[in-house]
């Protein structure tokens, strides 16, 4: 058993060790100073002079703002028109599947656009090559550096000492993808093909089993895929089942790479918030706040799945075997617990293992991991994020110390807390106003076959479905027969709000915060990096962000833990 | 009391979005109530939910009730000032020389009245005419007469003063209904009260935690119903208004009036509540030397006589140079010569001629009647004006260098152009003054002492006084240019001043206060004016500031602190019938369900006035350091404010469950 | 169409680099590995019989059985059962599972059954059981092929795999389709 623990913490340290470096190779990219991945320099120039762009023309945030819901606008409707067009495709297209059903490609257009990837489809069996790589595994790329590039004109906008421009989306938005994700999912897609995840365009294979039967098994260019699904906090598995599919994961060293992959960047994000602002202390004590939570959960999902489930030793059993339903015997608990905690804290939504059949705590876990959403947090905007409870905290922290707010030496104004405030308000109300029309509505027709699970647990999985839209992650309740109308288009409004009004609260926040003149930072200004801001932020985090959902989580995993065995 | 109800208009509560929806909660509440006593025939219930309905109609009474105490405390203080203005007879001076008495409410900016001994000041004015000394016992509780004249920088005077002696004509410089009082007693009343800026910001951030708890308590219904665990109405009103931050939502305004008080009581009038708050924000402060780190003016310390020159000559020279010279500094000459024996009887200079000090000569002095010219003034002056060798002017030359190192000014005196020796005049720093820097340095505000001295005196008082900053030899212009500067570096700057010159940079420090006794421009350009013109007021109005802040910060802490325990005593208490295995989140062990949520409910509502005490005295603004102040209030107000709402919850529910 | 110049452009050579030649490159540079690229296929007289890492179904008494799968090991169209520890229907369905070892293990009780062999996996292709799993089924199958029980244990030994490097993960395991090629091939003690 020690081993599986061993095993966790080598994945968690893997992933510190290597984002410290590429925290500060993100903002030598940021910062266009001369790194040795500048041989793709000529090609991004040609693409910005095709395109008529002026890559060192800086923009204001509203601007970038623009820009930013222009392309992915863009590519929403390109997406949504190639899946409803899904049988006219001219090529990588072997099995000749057809057309997609209107409200699934809106839900799953919205969903790769939106960075969250949630599926209501199975990959294998309704997607075509075509549509794997040249939509899905392209929206992967430009979804993730969408939050990359906001993240780097949030940053500018807390070093800007008055001056309103933030820097050149398409920019920032192109060398995110050429300079951080496409060699990242270079190195992780040879990693997974050395380790046996396949990368072909076979199509079904028939495989005569040893039995004599004959079974099809779908395969395809998996590993390039799962590079960056992993990578881009996307989560867009090929499979249906994700990362738990033998060959989307085949071993537990692919396991490692790929769950590194999921933390990889957005810790890599906040010490490169420390690296641009020269403020490294206040990224550690960011990054401390974070993983505070982060250890705490995987500690409790982990121990809750190695001693198992009640009910089995009632069956007769032997005691003390964990739960191992839903999960892969070559990850074990453990790491299916850490895999779990770490796709929903980081907005990625991958899985190694069902969250449907996790014990409830660690169900629970899961959902508190995405009530907060900014545990490192999905790539850019997890810290976007996260910085909507720092301006909070700061609001509250700075009053108690008997001084206007200020945050870097920017005063903290009813401007600046309007809109945090919106962007706080959004998330309970998409989560739990979603979840409560659908209560409402299994309660009019309990007969409308949405839940694989009854009680407390059917209601997990609504609250989970919603909670996963609106974070943007992705992952299910699987069980969840998500795949209709009503939840097609809900969730696919949920995404859509929950991905582009944080980016765009925050970001007025920076371009108000821009122009301000810098205050100097005395004795009696609020220091970020005391214990004591830590502890204020934490208590906002948790009595804002989680305790709101208390009463949703104590009638779904609380009442089902309190209840099992009984 | 009455104020607590008049104010339940919804139009009256709508202001404080937080005590609204806790109005509207009662609302509901009381339709319920009714709605239960027809339909379901069980007293229990019925008496239950009036329950329910009284405690929430409490809570919004409480929160009204912390106002109108707060503004009846500073309207008793405003109406001890104001008792002063009660109509009084003006003696209105007309265009054509003729006088009318009419009443003071009648008088309008630019009119022109007279008061004479014994005559109270009608409206506040400039003088334009004479000199007047007059009784401001009314305004600033200070007994002492003081004098008010035309063309100086006091020549202001205010309404409800009374003058003592003389005669002087005064222009009416205010509408009535406008002036300083007026706008102070309209800051505590709450009707014409502007929120201040973070008053706003924080109103907002309590507005979207309110939202966020609606959607919270609205949602459960439906998520209730699916679980089969149907919940009340009371139950649902009762979280909700637990839930969101009603502790300082009720105490918000009468912390904000509070504050306004705190600085009327310490006889500032404020001119907007915005500027209390600035106060706390303070980064420089400019603070002028005298008066402020020295008291009241420099004083002679030390004869210091050429060594051809016996002590005694040179003291008695001093004295006859000052006998007639009304400064502070000849009069300070005097009273070293008396200390150290040496006295000259008047008569001596019976029919001398005094010398008065003239820009031109920058000396003064005395003609005696036998001819002998003496004249004391500045060094370099002095030296001009002798005619001796250069080997006794560079004896003296040492002392005078000496003496300025050590932050005292020298006075040269010379007899028929002959220097004899240097009088040492010094500034005697305010005692206790030091610690007062301190204090500010640790609050991050950086001293700044505005002086006329050279720079090398500044310097040694700047350093004697622990300023961190000096501007010697200091124009108005200087002054200007020093805040502008810091400004520029984003800082905000205080500043006390009391000339018409001062005025510009009044207006534009951030809060720039006033002297009472100062000129008109100078009041006009301020955003505060101090009754008791007292130049280290500046300090206490920073700490004032402070405080504001702090106190509706910390409240707000211990507001939204509270909720853990709310919800651990009403959330299982919604559930457990239904689901008894959520009783294990009843961690408290309270009795029942309904005596759970009327606990919770009443200890909501009885922590209003619990904190009314410290709502308007304010939580104490300590100089530690900010992280120091931080962990500090941590502990007390967040540790506290969760910790406490256990234990009272769990208190108050054996209460309730021994009275059931 | 200023404005719209550089979001077309963007949105198309973004396509072009991503979503086709990067899969494309990475699919040339798999070539370098085919057996990897492949999904680690395993033939058996020059018939594809599997791949090593995707569970199949066994159901006669001669083969080590794995772990029960939600979608039958049907590798066309995986998933799990995604049944909450709570739900009734998953608690009778693992009852069902148990009754039926017990029937094809009359030598053992509920007590001794690890619990892999007995819940599904994620992806319904789990290819592993735990060492004990297989134990368990030692006497079936040497019943079954005639062969002693240490002969069968020893080959469960020969084939448990270690954890990660020794050190991380599940401590050991044993790939089922392995196993029972080695039950195949077994050509009595050396």
């Amino acid at each position: 058993m020690h081993t599986e623990i061993l095993g966790i913490f080598l994945i968690f340290l893997l992933s510190v060790l290597l984002a410290w470096p590429l925290g500060r190779y993100i903002v030598s990219v940021f910062q266009g100073e001369k790194v040795w991945s500048d041989f793709f320099s000529p090609l991004e120039r040609w693409i910005f002079r095709l395109a008529g762009i002026d890559p060192h023309q800086p923009m204001d945030w509203k601007q970038n703002m623009m820009a930013l819901l222009g392309t992915n606008v863009f590519f929403f409707l390109l997406a949504f028109l190639v899946l409803v067009l899904q049988g006219y495709q001219p090529f990588w297209n072997p099995v000749g599947l057809g057309n997609w059903e209107p409200t699934l490609a809106f839900n799953t257009a919205v969903s790769f656009t939106t960075n969250t990837n949630l599926q209501h489809y199975s990959g294998e069996t309704s997607a075509s090559y075509f549509t794997q790589l040249l939509v899905f595994c392209w929206l992967q790329f430009v979804s993730a550096a969408t939050g990359i590039a906001a993240c780097a004109l949030l940053f500018q906008g807390l070093v800007n000492r008055s001056s309103a421009t933030l820097g050149n989306f398409y920019h920032l938005f192109l060398k995110s993808s050429t300079r951080i994700l496409l060699p990242l999912s270079i190195v992780v897609c040879l990693l997974l093909t050395l380790g046996g995840t396949p990368v072909n365009f076979e199509g079904l294979q028939t495989v005569t089993t040893l039995e004599g039967d004959t079974i099809q098994v779908a395969g395809g260019p998996v590993a390039p895929m799962v590079a960056i699904k992993q990578l881009g906090t996307n989560g867009g598995g090929y499979f249906g089942p994700n990362s738990t599919h033998p060959f989307e994961n085949p071993s537990y060293f692919t396991n490692i790479v790929e769950n590194v992959s999921i933390l990889l960047i957005p810790m890599a994000l906040v010490f490169a918030f420390g690296f641009y602002l020269h403020r490294r202390r206040l990224a550690m004590l960011f990054f401390g706040v974070m993983t505070l939570l982060f250890v705490l959960f995987v500690a409790l999902s982990a121990s809750q799945e190695m001693s198992g489930n009640p009910n089995y030793t009632a069956l007769g059993l032997a005691d003390g075997q964990p739960n191992i339903e839903g999960k892969e015997v070559r990850f074990g608990p453990a790491a299916s617990s850490l895999w779990g905690v770490s796709t929903t804290s980081t907005s990625n939504g991958s899985v190694n293992s069902m969250h449907d059949s996790h014990t409830p705590l660690s169900g629970g876990i899961f959902l508190l991991d995405m009530f907060i959403n900014a545990i490192y947090g999905g790539v850019g905007v997890g810290f976007i994020n996260f910085f909507v409870f720092v301006i909070i905290a700061v609001f509250i922290a700075g009053l108690m110390i008997g001084r206007t707010p200020e945050f870097l030496g920017k005063k903290i104004e009813a401007r600046e807390v309007k809109i945090a405030a919106l962007v706080v308000i959004l998330h309970p109300l998409l989560i739990l106003g979603g979840t409560a029309l659908s209560s409402y509505g299994i309660q009019r027709n309990p007969d409308v076959g949405w839940l694989n699970n009854p009680a407390y647990h059917g209601f997990s999985e609504m609250l989970y479905e919603f909670t996963s839209a609106a974070a943007n992650n992705g992952s299910g309740f699987e069980g969840l027969a998500d795949n209709t109308p009503f939840w097609n288009i809900l969730t696919g409004i949920a995404m859509m709000l929950g991905r582009y009004l944080p980016i765009i609260g925050p970001l007025a926040i920076v371009g108000s915060l821009a122009v301000k003149k810098p205050v100097p930072e005395t004795v009696g200004s609020l220091p970020p990096e005391s214990f004591a801001f830590g502890a204020v932020l934490l208590s906002v985090i948790l009595i804002v962000a989680a305790l709101s959902f208390f009463p949703a989580l104590t009638l779904g995993p609380l009442a089902e833990y309190f209840t099992m065995g009984k | 009391m009455r104020e607590s109800f008049l104010k339940l208009h919804p139009r009256w509560m709508f202001r404080n979005p937080v005590m609204f929806t806790v109005e509207v909660g009662t609302i509901i509440m009381l339709f319920e109530t009714i709605h239960v006593a027809i339909t379901v025939n069980n007293l229990q219930s019925a008496f239950y939910n009036l329950l329910i309905t009284l405690l929430l109609l409490l809570t919004v009474l409480f929160g009204n009730f912390a106002e109108a105490i707060a503004e009846a405390r500073g309207k008793a203080q405003a109406d001890s000032l104001r008792k002063t203005r009660q109509d009084t007879k003006a003696k209105k001076l007309w265009e054509d020389g003729s006088i009318q008495e009419v009443s003071s409410a009648d008088l309008r900016k630019g009119d022109r009245f007279v008061a004479e001994a014994g005559d109270v000041v009608p409206a506040d004015g400039e003088i334009e005419e004479g000199l007047a000394s007059i009784d401001e016992s009314a305004i600033t509780g200070e007994s002492a007469p003081v004098i008010r004249e035309a063309g100086t920088d006091r020549s202001s005077v205010i309404g409800g003063t009374k003058v003592l002696s003389d005669r002087i004509v005064v222009v009416v410089t205010t509408q009535p209904g406008e002036s300083f009082l007026d706008k102070m007693i309209a800051l505590v009343e709450g009707a014409n009260r502007q929120k201040t800026p973070n008053e706003i910001a924080l109103t907002i951030l309590l507005a979207s935690f309110t939202m966020v708890f609606l959607i919270v308590t609205v949602t459960l219904k439906p998520f209730a119903d699916y679980a089969n665990t149907p919940v009340t109405i009371a139950a649902l009103v009762s979280l909700f208004v637990c839930l969101i931050p009603t502790t300082i939502g009720g105490l918000l305004s009468a912390i904000g009036i509070a504050g306004m008080d705190r600085a009327l009581r310490a006889n500032i009038i404020a001119k907007s509540g915005k500027a209390v708050e600035t106060a706390g924000d303070i980064d420089t402060l400019l603070l002028d030397k005298t008066g402020t780190i020295t008291i009241g003016n420099r004083k002679a310390t030390r004869f210091i006589p050429l060594e051809a020159v016996s002590q005694e000559e040179f003291t008695r020279y001093s004295v006859l140079s000052s006998l007639s010279d009304s400064t502070p500094e000849g009069k300070s000459i005097l009273e070293l010569a008396k200390k150290q024996g040496i006295e000259v009887p008047k008569a001596e200079t019976a029919q001398a001629d005094f010398v008065k000090f003239s820009a031109e000569t920058r000396m003064s002095g005395i003609n005696l009647s036998d001819g002998r010219q003496i004249r004391k003034g500045a060094w370099d002056a002095i030296k001009r004006w002798s005619t001796q060798s250069n080997g006794i002017l560079e004896e003296l030359e040492g002392h005078v260098k000496e003496i300025a190192q050590n932050g005292g000014t020298p006075l040269a005196l010379a007899v028929d152009k002959k220097a004899l020796g240097i009088i040492q005049l010094e500034d005697i720093i305010k005692p206790g003054i030091q610690e007062r820097f301190a204090r500010l340095r640790k609050m991050g505000v950086k001293t700044v002492m505005v002086t006329g001295d050279n720079p090398l005196t500044a310097a040694y008082i700047a350093q004697q006084a622990g300023v961190d900053d000096y501007i010697a030899e200091a124009r108005p212009e200087d002054k200007m240019q020093y805040i502008k500067k810091e400004q520029q570096a984003g800082k905000l700057v205080a500043m006390m001043g009391d000339g018409t010159n001062d005025a510009p940079a009044l207006a534009q420090a951030d809060v720039g206060v006033a002297m009472n006794s100062g000129t008109q421009a100078a009041k006009e350009a301020a955003n505060m004016v101090d009754l008791d013109n007292d130049p280290t007021k500046l300090l206490e109005i920073v700490e004032i500031g402070k405080q504001l802040l702090i106190t509706r910060g910390n409240v707000t802490t211990f507001s939204i602190a509270n909720d853990v325990a709310k919800y651990f005593a009403i959330v299982p208490a919604l559930f457990a019938a239904t689901i008894p295995g959520l009783n294990a989140l009843n961690i408290m062990a309270l009795t029942s369900p309904e005596s759970a949520i009327l606990s919770a409910v009443i200890f909501n509502a009885i922590i209003i006035p619990l904190l009314i005490p410290l709502a308007l005295r304010g939580v104490k603004y300590r100089p530690i350091g900010a992280s120091a102040l931080l962990t500090r209030n941590l502990l007390v107000y967040g540790l506290g404010g969760i910790v406490l709402p256990f234990i009272g919850i769990k208190a108050i529910d054996l209460i309730v469950s021994f009275m059931l | 169409m200023k404005t719209l110049r550089p979001i077309l452009i963007l949105g198309i050579v973004t396509i072009i680099l991503f979503g086709g030649i990067y899969p494309v490159v990475m699919l040339g540079v798999g070539q370098l590995m085919p057996e990897k690229a492949a999904g680690e296929p395993v033939y058996h007289d020059e018939q594809l019989v599997g791949f090593e890492n995707i569970g199949q179904p066994f159901d006669s008494s001669q083969y080590f059985w794995g772990r029960p799968s939600a979608v039958a090991y049907n590798a066309a169209a995986t998933g799990g059962s995604n049944k909450g520890p709570t739900n009734p229907e998953f608690l009778s369905l693992v009852e069902d599972q148990i009754d039926s070892l017990l029937k094809y293990h009359p030598d053992k009780e509920a007590a001794d059954i690890p619990v892999e062999l007995v819940t599904a996996s994620g992806s319904g292709l789990d290819p592993h059981i735990t060492p004990q799993g297989a134990v368990f089924q030692v006497q079936r199958i040497a019943q079954a092929r005639g062969m002693s029980e240490e002969e069968i244990r020893s080959l469960i030994d020969q084939y448990t795999e270690d954890a990660f490097l020794g050190w991380f993960g599940p401590s050991a395991k044993v790939n089922v389709l392995t196993l029972n090629l080695a039950l195949d091939a077994y050509t009595g003690p050396k």
